[in-house]
């Protein structure tokens, strides 16, 4: 990485690399551990099967031109309807397979499948 | 049905080939079950028919505003011009639901000052898009009043009994729309000791028979209503939600769905999804308009007219 830092001799080669790394630490949430997310569009949920850890909040975004709401078959959680554009986000925070459905078009179906974190079972 | 009737019916074939033809604007008769196209519109509205007249509009969907119509408004106050226009005033309107896109107390009100321009009475029936606030009480508020369980009721009118039902809520993931079990027990006891031979009209926001289950349109549990409605001489199935005219006849029983006064959607299977269609611009208005049924008594005769806002 090549930085112009206004420091002169050895100080500011060290002030460089820390900030190379402050960089790098504080673009990497954005760029590697992005939110799982489930897009809304066609009447149908991408990734239509999405894996979780637990302890993850998971954001489902409409993209579709009509409302879709997002509804656990076993009524753990319920958006409300999600015009264009709008989204809904739900924290899952037990171990296990979360099916689910549009309430509105039921056809619509998804599910998370929400695994234990490492080394806490 | 007589004789007569089965001789001047087109066959099966010439039926499907007029089915292509009804959203541009042939009439329908019904005799004993068996569709006879008589003409485009202008004719038949120029025969005066004696009898019952009464309007279907559909999926107003009051509130929309993406590409495929910005004004759903506009063109359902030009649906409403039309229902103004017509030369035999028809005796009540039916809306086959999604008054609203998404049952805002605006578009509620929109919805009711436009339509209440007609000066008829209307009868609703549900869609999804109007049971999206908290337990839907908005729609049950206006217009469910005296109705049972989600909306559902009936009434007479000439001699000709109007079931209308519900079949948007409570329903099941990965399933289709869905009457239930206690719709299904009030509908055979609304229909227990009637004459075979009273017209039966029945009206419901999704199709009550499985037009296209991939998209979803059709009810789950249809079929046990049709059950109850079999021993009827003329019954007539009238839904939306599918914003395109089909029609399908099966033994005496006629199904057929309203256009919208919104947005049209795709035909079954020529698009990833079945959501708004977005058409050119000349070409929205004769994809969107309002149903005309003619029950004449006597004849046991329904005749069912798609108008498009534009021909």
């Amino acid at each position: 990485m090549v930085m112009e830092v206004k420091f002169a001799g050895h100080l500011s080669k060290v002030f460089a690399a820390f900030l190379a790394i402050a960089v790098m630490v504080a673009v990497a949430p954005a760029a590697y551990a992005e939110e799982p997310s489930v897009k809304i569009d066609n009447f149908t949920f991408n990734p239509p099967s999405l894996t979780v850890t637990a302890g993850t909040t998971v954001t489902w975004k409409n993209e579709d031109d009509i409302p879709h709401t997002v509804a656990s078959t076993t009524r753990a959680f319920k958006s409300k309807a999600l015009d264009t554009d709008d989204s809904y986000t739900f924290t899952f925070t037990t171990p296990g397979v979360y099916e689910y459905f549009c309430s509105i078009h039921p056809h619509m179906t998804g599910k998370i499948v929400v695994e234990a974190k490492t080394g806490s079972n | 049905m007589t004789s007569e009737d089965d001789n001047h019916g087109p066959s099966r074939r010439k039926v499907l080939e007029c089915m292509t033809w009804a959203g541009t604007g042939v009439l329908w008769t019904i005799a004993g079950g068996v569709p006879t196209s008589m003409g485009i519109i202008d004719q038949a509205l120029a025969a005066e028919p004696k009898g019952l007249t009464f309007l279907q509009i559909s999926d107003s969907h009051v509130g929309f505003d993406k590409p495929a119509n910005p004004n759903a408004l506009g063109t359902l106050e030009e649906a409403i011009g039309r229902v103004k226009a017509l030369p035999v005033k028809p005796s009540f309107m039916i809306h086959t639901g999604d008054i609203s896109h998404l049952s805002k107390v605006k578009e509620f009100d929109d919805a009711d000052q436009m339509i209440s321009q007609a000066r008829l009475d209307v009868h609703y029936v549900p869609g999804e898009h109007d049971l999206l606030d908290d337990e839907a009480k908005l729609y049950k508020e206006r217009y469910g009043r005296g109705a049972k369980g989600a909306g559902w009721y009936s009434f007479d009118a000439n001699g000709v009994h109007f079931i209308g039902l519900v079949n948007v809520v409570n329903l099941k993931a990965g399933g289709l729309g869905n009457l239930g079990d206690e719709q299904l027990e009030w509908l055979e006891a609304d229909l227990k000791g009637r004459s075979a031979s009273a017209p039966i009209v029945v009206f419901a926001h999704i199709p009550l028979w499985i037009a296209y289950k991939e998209w979803g349109w059709g009810t789950e549990d249809g079929a046990r209503a049709l059950e109850y409605l079999k021993r009827f001489g003329s019954v007539t199935v009238l839904n939306g939600h599918i914003h395109q005219v089909m029609q399908k006849v099966e033994g005496n029983v006629t199904f057929h769905t309203a256009l919208s006064t919104a947005f049209p959607q795709p035909v079954p299977g020529t698009a990833p999804s079945p959501g708004p269609m977005k058409v050119a611009d000349d070409k929205l208005r004769t994809l969107l308009g309002i149903t005309n049924v003619t029950f004449k008594q006597g004849d046991q005769r329904l005749a069912i007219v798609d108008q498009p806002l534009k021909t």
